[in-house]
């Protein structure tokens, strides 16, 4: 028996790596060294380490089995705290100074992994098993399968504290987008370039010239003299280390860059999400080697044949001293050669073929290199790692013909062109019988805008597997493998594993088929096949030719999975990007923000806005001040920031016109000078705003909207003027935030307004309810509006937003004696409920209409239209069991839940109890003392003084008498006074 | 490393007045009171103090010191007179940042779908820099960017950022 030889750094060799500079990394608590250059695989290869990771569902121990994106095993949690990051591809991440690395999926290690007891439960865990063992009995799902199923399911974990790296996006604009830097890339990259126009050409890793220099003679010096020529052009752009994820419409493309991947003291964002607008986009994606599916396939030390021969040639890594190489095409045997000139031992080429003629296999038998020919791999022996491999004939059910001892496994199933770019947007693709792949079809590429094709593909991706122009060798054809050997029993088929991470064999597909599942997409998910963070880049063609096998139709029936972006796993980071912390979102600061701030505002998020709900003084709590703050504004003054309000002016010869189609009331015939308030409706008939208006000059209307209602009205007004009555000669600007406008409201609002110097007159003669003016306060331009929400003799003052902190400020220092105290929106809330005025978004859901409000008064009946007047005539909206507006007081000192619902005699016809009301206000008043709230209720206001049940979840029920929604101050007197 | 991208400075004592009106009755008479010719479509004129931008087929914006606003605005409601038209001051309602230096572009490449290296001069773009609206021309060696006031403090923040030294586009 010969010894085992673990993965080692070759004494030379690697054209990736700097063996002058070593690397200290991590690596589940030892410390190792990689080199510069390494990637994680090829630093942890080079310290022994072929065992890196364990599998979904049976917990195997699997080593790396690519170089590159397409890894499905050795994936790893890297860095700690906020820089932990789950499922880190250790193929494609560069090995960093100081790297922390640790194994997934295992517990209590990597190499004693509890969960493999699931591996010996195999048989019992077959495709389909969670679907058909959990269903019964049905509460079970819910209480005792799910939790338990959802703490296994994922993986990797999810880092627990905030990311505290930067992210950044950038907006790209090139003519050309050519997406790879292989040689076929920067061939067509040149080729574009001639043409004129900008090209930008994106590679995902750090390393120009993809495969070329790794698998051709004087493959390198072709990719120089290519990048040579292309970096002396001014429209070419090169662009390295940047990750093309997905292609959307109109050549929109999303590109990762990294900067300073794992590299937190660079001072850089770590990565950027590119949004690219391409004008063509050409994909030279390159392809991706097959597995092989033999038996045991997945043991540690198999792996593709391309990934040797780059740990060889491209880290001075070997994955063990003997490799055998086992294949159906010519390629891999360059693995084979490359091998032996690094000094290993290739015992065998196992070549599935009948026949191996070309270049490659006479290089091979020309070294010495014993070439089986119509061979396949009956069995790999070893459990962590490869011992043997079980020789027998491709063509029969794998009675063994000899053993063969290695380290090694070196696989090569063919290749299959990269094509996600190509479907994400539509792109088709045909089946090439001759090389056995699925590549685009240049008839039916993704259409832009002008129906015409924006996206080619070249290279191998487009199936053109042999690229490399003169660098090229002749090769035999590929012959398609997908069961090896062809007539192997079920015992082997068990153990030929197509989708490595999620652990789906050969015999789960064929279950599926068996079970009715004929569409790729439903066998995909029954399986689970390719459903892995990988997204099936190995298993997906291997999967559907299995399908295809078993439900013996040709491949092209069964077609391809969708290819939906991205191509590799985004850091949910880079898609935030800069929307993080204080840049979360566009916070909207009214003038007077930073004063509230200084005095103890308790913020209330209104759309993007801050308002303050209140303003806390020393140890009070937001009850105790919005109190604090009603009994001051009820009893002396008080202020409020209005400046959110929304302020639109509407001029012109129709402007009358369009007012009185606006709202529901009369507002052309509002004289200048004066108020009016008024309801705006949907087209359905759907009270949407509510505001006052003021009439400015003979042409000109300023509309109040609500705080959320400034955008949206201003959009609605320009949709009909555009849309519709475009005809009419009116001009809208939405001036809301030219001004700060601040509400003085109290008994004592005149008292303070007119120690103000000034030029305008408060008093009730000058001023009264429902009027304005315009003239200076305190040296500041000002238009006063007589308006109240509150109920209290109320002044609205519009000054210059930049003047709105000094005018706030001189109340303030002017009002001492009478008690002037900031209010937020709570206390507003409050004292309009107090005064049974609505509010948009309380008592209006978008399903109530004015009347339901009692609102008839601000409806016009002389107007022949206004939006919304024909859609309130429908039957529904004029039925008298419309539930309508009412107050409600609570038979004890307890608040109404708002939302609550009242209920009704009996059930419906589902069996749920009937309801006849629900509260849309519900506060305690500070004014009154008494809880007070507002409601709809079927018939309400013809049912004054009766008694309605509200039941709670608790069980209990709250008692409320319908009442007049106007608590306080009924007759007006204090907001005329 | 430290390389610096740009500098980001917020601009104060400047004033705005939107315009409303056909501007093909009305285009001269609002050039003259104005005292620049109207822009293009999509375009911005400007004399180094004042500046016109085109914001939409019949609606302009005249940026000017803030000194000169109430007469301009008199000067060009006059010009109005007998026509339908809207001329209002926005002073107030805006915030106004320069972003200057070798990359600026690069600044604004980061937060508006613009293809700002390729904006020639005297071109307006009313697009929007990450989640606020913006409006962008090219001023200086950089560009001016306006937007509300309300989320000044949150674009000046954006913009910062966007000018981290070393973060340029150019590929490294």
């Amino acid at each position: 028996m010969m010894t085992h030889v673990p993965p080692f750094r070759l004494p030379s060799g690697g054209r990736l790596i700097d063996r002058a500079f070593q690397v200290p990394f991590r690596f589940d608590g030892r410390h190792l060294r990689g080199l510069t250059g390494d990637t994680l695989a090829s630093a942890l290869l080079a310290n022994g380490q072929m065992l890196m990771g364990r599998s979904f569902k049976y917990h195997r121990p699997r080593g790396p089995l690519a170089s590159g994106a397409e890894e499905p095993n050795a994936l790893f949690g890297l860095g700690q705290g906020g820089r932990f990051e789950p499922n880190q591809r250790a193929t494609t991440t560069a090995l960093a100074n100081g790297m922390v690395m640790r194994s997934q999926n295992c517990w209590p290690s990597l190499d004693a992994d509890v969960g493999s007891v699931n591996n010996w439960l195999a048989p019992f865990l077959p495709a389909g098993f969670y679907y058909k063992t959990f269903i019964h009995p049905r509460p079970f799902w819910k209480h005792v399968f799910e939790p338990i199923i959802r703490r296994s399911a994922g993986l990797g974990r999810a880092p627990t504290d905030p990311d505290p790296d930067r992210y950044e996006q950038a907006y790209g604009f090139a003519d050309t987008v050519v997406v790879g830097g292989g040689i076929a890339g920067l061939t067509a990259a040149r080729d574009a370039a001639d043409k004129g126009g900008t090209v930008l050409v994106l590679e995902q890793t750090a390393n120009w010239g993809g495969r070329t220099p790794t698998d051709h003679d004087g493959g390198q010096a072709a990719i120089d003299a290519l990048l040579a020529d292309l970096r002396g052009r001014d429209n070419v752009t090169l662009r390295r280390n940047t990750m093309a994820t997905g292609l959307y419409d109109h050549g929109y493309l999303i590109a990762r860059e990294a900067l300073a991947d794992h590299d937190p003291n660079a001072g850089l964002p770590r990565q950027r999400l590119w949004r690219i607008r391409a004008g063509h986009v050409i994909t030279a994606t390159g392809a991706l080697e097959r597995p092989l599916s033999f038996a045991c396939n997945d043991v540690p030390g198999v792996m593709l044949a391309s990934a040797a021969r780059d740990f060889i040639a491209d880290y001075g890594v070997a994955p063990g001293r003997r490799i055998v190489v086992v294949t159906n095409n010519d390629d891999a045997y360059r693995t084979a050669l490359t091998a032996l000139a690094a000094g290993l031992e290739v015992p065998a080429i196992i070549d599935a073929r009948p026949q191996a003629t070309g270049d490659l296999p006479d290089a091979a038998r020309q070294a010495g290199i014993t070439v089986l020919t119509g061979s396949a791999i009956a069995k790999v022996k070893g459990t962590r790692h490869v011992e043997s491999v079980v020789i027998c004939d491709q063509s029969g059910d794998g009675k063994p013909t000899q053993t063969i001892e290695c380290d090694a496994v070196a696989m090569s199933g063919g290749w299959s062109p990269v094509v996600h770019l190509w479907s994400h947007c539509g792109g088709k693709l045909i089946w090439d019988d001759a090389q056995a792949m699925f590549r685009p079809d240049a008839d039916r590429p993704p259409l832009g805008a002008d129906g015409t094709g924006n996206v080619t593909v070249v290279g191998s991706a487009n199936g053109d597997l042999r690229c490399a122009g003169d660098l090229e060798r002749t090769e035999g054809a590929t012959e398609p493998v997908w069961v090896m050997p062809a007539k192997a029993p079920y015992k082997l088929r068990a153990k030929m594993w197509l989708d490595f991470q999620n652990d789906v064999k050969v015999t789960d597909v064929e279950l599926a088929a068996r079970e009715g599942y004929a569409s790729v997409e439903h066998t995909k998910r029954y399986t689970t096949l390719g459903m892995a963070t990988d997204q099936g880049k190995l298993s997906n063609i291997n999967g559907l030719a299995v399908l295809s096998g078993a439900l013996n139709q040709p491949i092209q029936a069964t077609g391809t999975t969708t290819f939906r972006p991205p191509y590799t796993p985004l850091t949910l980071a880079t898609i935030a990007a800069e929307a993080k912390g204080d840049a979360f979102q566009p916070l909207r600061k009214t003038p007077m923000h930073d004063w509230h701030e200084k005095h103890g505002a308790s913020w209330e998020p209104v759309g993007h806005w801050r308002r303050a709900y209140a303003y806390l003084r020393g140890t009070e709590d937001r009850h105790a001040a919005v109190h604090r703050e009603i009994m001051a504004v009820r009893n002396g003054v008080g202020t409020l920031d209005a400046s959110t309000l929304g302020k639109i002016i509407v001029k012109g010869p129709d402007a009358g016109r369009f007012m009185d189609m606006l709202y529901t009331n009369m507002m052309s015939t509002l004289a200048v000078g004066k108020c009016r308030y008024g309801l705006m409706c949907s087209e359905n008939g759907f009270l949407m705003d509510d505001g006052v208006v003021a009439r400015l000059s003979d042409d000109t209307w300023l509309c109040h909207t609500t705080t959320g209602g400034a955008d949206r009205i201003h959009g609605h007004m320009e949709d009909w003027l555009q849309c519709e009555w475009w005809d009419w000669k009116v001009y809208t600007a939405n001036v809301t935030e030219e001004y700060a406008q601040i509400a003085v409201a109290g008994p004592k609002a005149r008292e303070l307004l007119d120690r103000l110097p000034g030029s305008i007159d408060f008093s009730q003669d000058a001023l009264p309810f429902m009027t304005w003016a315009e003239g200076d306060i305190a040296g500041i331009p000002a238009r006063v509006f007589r308006i109240s929400f509150s109920g209290e003799l109320s002044y609205e003052i519009a000054v210059p937003a930049s003047r709105g902190p000094e005018l706030w400020e001189q109340l303030h220092n002017s009002g001492h004696d009478l008690n002037i105290t900031p209010y937020g929106t709570e206390a507003m809330h409050i004292m309009r409920a107090e005064k049974g005025f609505i509010m948009i978004g309380d008592e209006t859901d978008g399903t109530v209409i004015p009347q339901d409000l009692g609102l008839d008064w601000a409806i016009s009946k002389k107007k022949a239209d206004y939006i919304g007047k024909r859609a309130q005539r429908r039957s529904h909206m004029t039925d008298g069991n419309r539930w309508k507006l009412v107050g409600l007081e609570s038979l004890d000192d307890n608040v109404l839940p708002d939302g609550a619902y009242a209920v009704d005699e009996g059930v419906n016809a589902n069996g749920q109890r009937r309801v006849q009301g629900r509260v849309t206000s519900s506060y305690q008043s500070p004014t009154l003392g008494k809880p007070i709230a507002m409601g709809l209720v079927r018939h309400g206001p013809a049912r004054m003084g009766q008694v309605l049940d509200f039941p709670m979840p608790s069980g209990e029920v709250m008692q409320a008498r319908i009442v007049d929604p106007v608590f306080f101050d009924k007759e007006g007197g204090r907001l005329n006074g | 490393m430290a390389d610096p991208m740009a500098t980001v400075t917020r601009q104060t004592g400047l004033g705005m007045i939107t315009i409303r009106a056909d501007l093909d009755r009305a285009g001269d008479a609002i050039a003259e009171a104005a005292g620049l010719a109207i822009p293009d479509v999509t375009g911005i004129t400007g004399d180094g103090s004042r500046a016109l931008g085109w914001m939409s087929p019949d609606e302009l914006l005249l940026i000017l010191p803030a000194a000169e606003v109430a007469e301009a605005r008199q000067a060009l409601e006059q010009a109005l007179t007998g026509e339908h038209a809207l001329v209002v001051d926005m002073s107030n309602a805006r915030v106004v940042f320069d972003v200057s230096g070798p990359h600026a572009a690069d600044v604004i490449a980061k937060l508006a779908p613009v293809d700002a290296a390729a904006m020639p001069e005297g071109h307006l773009r009313r697009t929007r820099a990450a989640q606020t609206a913006a409006a962008i021309w090219r001023q200086g060696d950089g560009f001016r960017v306006i937007g509300f006031r309300s989320t000044a403090d949150y674009l000046g923040l954006i913009l910062q950022n966007a000018a981290l030294p070393g973060s340029q586009l150019a590929p490294r």
